[in-house]
C-alpha cells in the first residue's frame, strides 16, 4: 500500500511481515533515488523475561526461559542450562553433553525444516505460503513436513514434547531414552538423512540474487564436530574467546524503533551469527557427507550470500541427521541421567548454537541459588543491524521495482535470516517511503 | 480464490504477546496439515503465508495475551471479524508467564530490561484474551497439545461442543498406567490440581506436574500446598510453583499469593 505524502515523498506500507517468528515491520526511507533510514521495527511486545528471572532459583531458568521461543526452547533450555552449571562449577559427564546434543539435532531439524520448505522456499518458488505451494509442488512440500516430523519425533523421544521439552533439567534430564527406544526411530531418521540431501538438491536449484555481505561472522566453534550445544566464540575478524568474555566484546543498545536490543561486536560495526556463520567458520566441522553435498550445490568452503542460506540450512540438515544416526548407534543405557547442581554464590556464562545463531545467557546467583541478574543476548537482537544493512544494499539495487515488488523483494531479504521476532524481544510490517 | 474454497469455513490465526509455540502446533500437525487446508480456508496466518482473505471469519485462533494498548484496540476488531473465537494456549487464556509482571512493579521491569524505557508501550498487567472480549472457548496448556487442537477445530467445522476434559492431570496419569511420582518417591507434583490434556508426561519422565495446563474445574489447592509442604517445600518454593504459565489464572494467583513470604499488605490488591 503506498501513499502520497503532503511534502511529494512517498511512503509504502507492507502489513504484517509474513513467514517469520513474531510481530514486526520494516521501514524505508527513499529520497531522490536514494535509500535514507531503514529500519527494521519490532513490535513483539516485550516479555520482561530478564527482570522476572530475578529472586527466581536458579533451577528454573530451563523451563521459564524455554517459553521466550517456541521454535526453539531446547536452545534456551541449554544455554540456561550451560550458564547455571558454569555458575555453579559443575561440568556434565559426556554421556550428559551427547544426550543434550541429540536432542539439539531435532530442533535444528524441526526449525531448519520448518523455514527452509513453509517460510522461505515460497519465496524463491513465488507462492505466498508453504501451503499454496504445496498444490503445485506436493511432493517438495510432503519431503518437508516429514523432515519436520522426524525432528519432532526426536524431540518428543528426548524431550518428552517437541514445543517446550519437559525432560530437560539443570545437570541433565529426569529419564534418559533407551537404546531400544532410540534404535526404534533409526528409519525414520535414515529416510530423513536421504530427504535431507535431495533438499540440498531441490534448494541449489533455485534462483539466487547477488549479494556478498561484507560483516563478521560469529559463530561457537567447540572442540571437536560442528558447533551445536557448546563451545567457545570465534569470529571472520580473527577474534577467538571464551564465552565467558562474551560480555566484554559484545554490546547492546536499545534503540527507538524497535522492542528488541541491537548488538554490536568490539563497538565495531554489523556482525552476523547463524548458518552463514556457523558454516564458514566451521566448514571443516562438517561431515564428509555433509560437505560432499555443500560442494555439489556449488557452496564454497564459505558462504557470504544470505540469500543462500537456504542451501547452508540444508546441509546443517545433512549434518544434523548423521550426527543424530551416529549418537544413536554409540548410545549405551546405564548411564546416570543427571549430575547434581548444587547452588553456590557466583556468576556463570552459557552459549549455544540456536538454529538462527548464537543465543547468550548471564545469570549472577546469591549463595542460596537466588537469580540476583540474568541476561539474555537472543541470536535476531545480533541479527538485527546487519538486516538493516543487508536491506539498504539492496534497496538501492532494486529502486527501479514498484512499491509491490521492492517490499516483496525484502521482505523475502529479510526472511534470509529466519529471524524470530518472538526471541528478539525479550516482527513485519514494512514501510516505504519515497521523496 | 477458487469458487471451490469459497465454500469453505474460513480459520484465521492471530497472535498477541507470546512465544509462537501455540501456533507452531498447528504447524506441527504434519499428518493432518494439509487435510485440513482441504477442509477450511486458511484465511489469515502471517507465519505460513502472505496471503490474506478478507473476514469475517468462522473460526480465529487467537494465541498470546493482552500487554499493551495497541493490543486491546486489535483484540476487539479480531473479535468483531470472527463469528468464534477460540484462544488458544496459556498466554491467552491466563495472560501467561508474561503475567508474572502482574505481581512485580512495571516501571522497574522495563529498566530491568531497556535503556531508554520511554521507548516502550506497555500495560502494567498481562491479561487473558477473556478479560477484553467473549472468547467461545478457551484451549489450555503451554503449548496446548495438537490431538485436543485438531479436536476443537473439528468440532468448529461440525458445528458440535468440543471434547475437551477438565478433570485432573491425576485421572490421566492413571489411565496412562504411571505411577504416582508424588507417592512413589516423594516428588511434589501439581497433578492433582493442574487441568489434564498433556497426556501426564512429567510423571511418565519420573517428573512432577509443573502445570502447563492450569487449574483444574475444581482445584483444592489448600490440600495441594499442604501436601508440597509435607514434601519438603518450603513456603517461598510454594508460590513460585504457582507462578509460572498460569500464574495470574485466579485459583493459583490466589494461591501463590497464601505462600508470599511477609509481604506489604497494600501491595494485594
Ligand atoms: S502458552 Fe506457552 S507455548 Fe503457548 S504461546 Fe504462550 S508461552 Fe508459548
Amino acid at each position: 500500500m503506498s501513499h502520497k505524502l503532503t511534502d511529494g515523498g512517498q511512503v509504502l506500507h507492507v502489513g504484517t511481515l509474513s513467514r517469520v517468528e513474531g510481530e514486526g515491520g520494516m521501514h524505508l526511507e527513499i529520497h531522490d533515488g536514494h535509500v535514507g533510514a531503514v529500519e527494521l521495527r519490532i513490535f513483539e511486545p516485550p516479555r520482561f523475561y530478564e527482570a522476572f528471572l530475578r529472586g527466581r532459583s536458579w533451577t528454573e531458568p530451563p523451563d521459564i526461559t524455554a517459553r521466550i521461543c517456541g521454535i526453539c526452547p531446547v536452545a534456551y533450555q541449554f544455554s540456561a542450562c550451560n550458564a547455571l552449571e558454569d555458575a555453579c562449577g559443575v561440568s556434565v559427564p559426556d554421556t550428559i553433553r551427547t544426550m543434550r546434543r541429540l536432542l539439539y539435532c531435532g530442533e535444528w531439524i524441526e526449525s531448519h525444516a520448518l523455514h527452509i520448505y513453509l517460510l522461505h522456499a515460497p519465496d524463491f518458488l513465488g507462492y505466498p505460503g508453504g501451503i499454496e505451494m504445496a498444490k503445485d509442488h506436493p511432493a517438495a512440500v510432503e519431503q518437508g513436513l516429514r523432515l519436520k516430523k522426524v525432528g519432532n519425533e526426536l524431540m518428543t523421544l528426548v524431550g518428552g514434547r517437541s514445543v517446550h521439552p519437559i525432560n530437560v533439567k539443570l545437570g541433565g534430564f529426569y529419564r534418559m531414552p533407551t537404546v531400544a527406544e532410540l534404535g526404534g526411530l533409526r528409519p525414520a531418521l535414515e529416510r530423513g538423512l536421504e530427504d535431507a540431501l535431495a533438499t540440498v538438491r531441490l534448494v541449489s536449484t533455485f534462483d539466487f540474487p547477488d549479494l556478498e555481505q561484507p560483516y563478521t561472522y560469529l559463530s561457537l566453534r567447540p572442540e571437536q564436530g560442528y558447533p551445536i550445544e557448546s563451545g567457545s566464540v570465534v569470529t571472520t575478524a580473527g577474534t577467538a574467546f571464551d564465552v565467558r568474555d562474551f560480555p566484554e566484546h559484545i554490546t547492546e543498545h536499545h534503540v527507538a524503533h524497535s522492542n528488541a536490543l541491537h548488538a554490536s561486536l568490539d563497538g565495531g560495526g554489523p556482525y552476523v551469527v547463524g548458518p552463514l556463520a556457523r558454516y564458514t567458520l566451521n566448514f571443516d566441522r562438517l561431515s564428509p557427507l555433509a560437505q560432499q553435498a555443500a560442494r555439489e550445490a556449488g557452496l564454497g568452503e564459505t558462504c557470504r550470500n544470505p540469500f543462500r542460506s537456504i542451501i547452508v540450512r540444508s546441509v546443517e540438515l545433512v549434518e544434523v541427521f548423521s550426527e543424530a544416526l551416529r549418537i544413536i548407534d554409540a548410545w549405551r543405557d546405564g548411564t546416570a541421567p543427571s549430575v547434581p547442581v548444587p547452588a553456590r554464590a557466583g556468576e556463570g556464562f552459557g552459549a549455544t548454537e540456536a538454529p538462527r545463531g548464537v543465543l547468550f545467557h548471564r545469570y549472577r546467583l546469591d549463595d542460596d541459588g537466588t537469580i540476583l541478574d540474568a541476561q539474555i543476548v537472543p541470536p535476531t537482537s545480533q541479527n538485527q543491524p546487519s538486516i538493516e544493512a543487508d536491506m539498504r544494499t539492496l534497496a538501492e539495487s532494486w529502486l527501479e521495482l514498484s512499491d509491490h515488488d521492492l517490499s516483496h523483494r525484502c521482505e523475502a531479504a529479510i526472511r534470509n535470516y529466519d529471524p524470530c521476532i518472538s526471541c528478539a524481544t525479550h516482527f513485519l510490517d514494512l514501510t516505504v517511503e519515497r521523496t | 480464490m477458487t469458487i471451490q474454497t469459497q465454500a469453505l469455513p474460513k480459520l484465521a490465526v492471530w497472535k498477541f504477546a507470546s512465544c509462537d509455540g501455540c501456533q507452531l502446533t498447528l504447524l506441527n500437525c504434519e499428518d493432518e496439515l494439509m487435510a485440513l487446508a482441504g477442509e477450511v480456508q486458511i484465511a489469515y496466518f502471517p507465519e505460513a503465508t502472505r496471503a490474506v482473505v478478507e473476514g469475517p471469519y468462522d473460526v480465529s485462533l487467537v494465541e498470546g495475551s493482552v500487554t499493551t494498548p495497541e493490543e486491546i484496540e486489535r483484540i476487539g476488531q479480531v473479535r468483531e471479524m470472527s463469528r468464534n473465537v477460540v484462544t488458544i494456549g496459556a498466554c491467552a487464556t491466563s495472560g501467561g508467564i508474561q503475567a508474572l509482571r502482574n505481581f512485580g512493579d512495571i516501571a522497574e521491569f522495563r529498566s530491568v530490561v531497556y535503556a531508554h524505557p520511554e521507548y516502550l508501550s506497555t500495560l502494567a498487567r498481562s491479561t487473558p484474551i477473556s478479560a477484553h472480549v467473549d472468547v467461545d472457548f478457551e484451549l489450555r496448556g503451554c503449548p496446548i497439545n495438537k490431538h485436543q487442537l485438531l479436536e476443537v477445530l473439528a468440532a468448529y467445522i461440525q458445528r458440535r461442543k468440543p471434547r475437551i476434559p477438565t478433570y485432573s492431570v491425576c485421572v490421566e496419569c492413571k489411565r496412562r498406567g504411571a505411577v504416582c511420582v508424588a507417592v512413589a518417591n516423594g516428588t511434589p507434583c501439581l497433578g492433582p490440581v493442574t487441568q489434564a490434556g498433556c497426556g501426564a508426561l512429567c510423571p511418565a519422565f519420573a517428573r512432577g506436574c509443573y502445570g502447563c495446563f492450569g487449574p483444574q474445574d475444581s482445584p483444592n489447592t489448600a490440600a495441594m500446598s499442604d501436601r508440597l509442604i509435607s514434601l519438603g517445600m518450603a513456603d517461598d518454593e510454594v508460590m513460585r510453583i504457582y507462578r509460572t504459565f498460569n500464574a495470574a489464572s485466579e485459583p493459583f494467583r490466589r494461591e501463590s499469593e497464601r505462600h508470599e513470604p511477609a509481604r506489604d499488605e497494600e501491595a494485594l490488591t
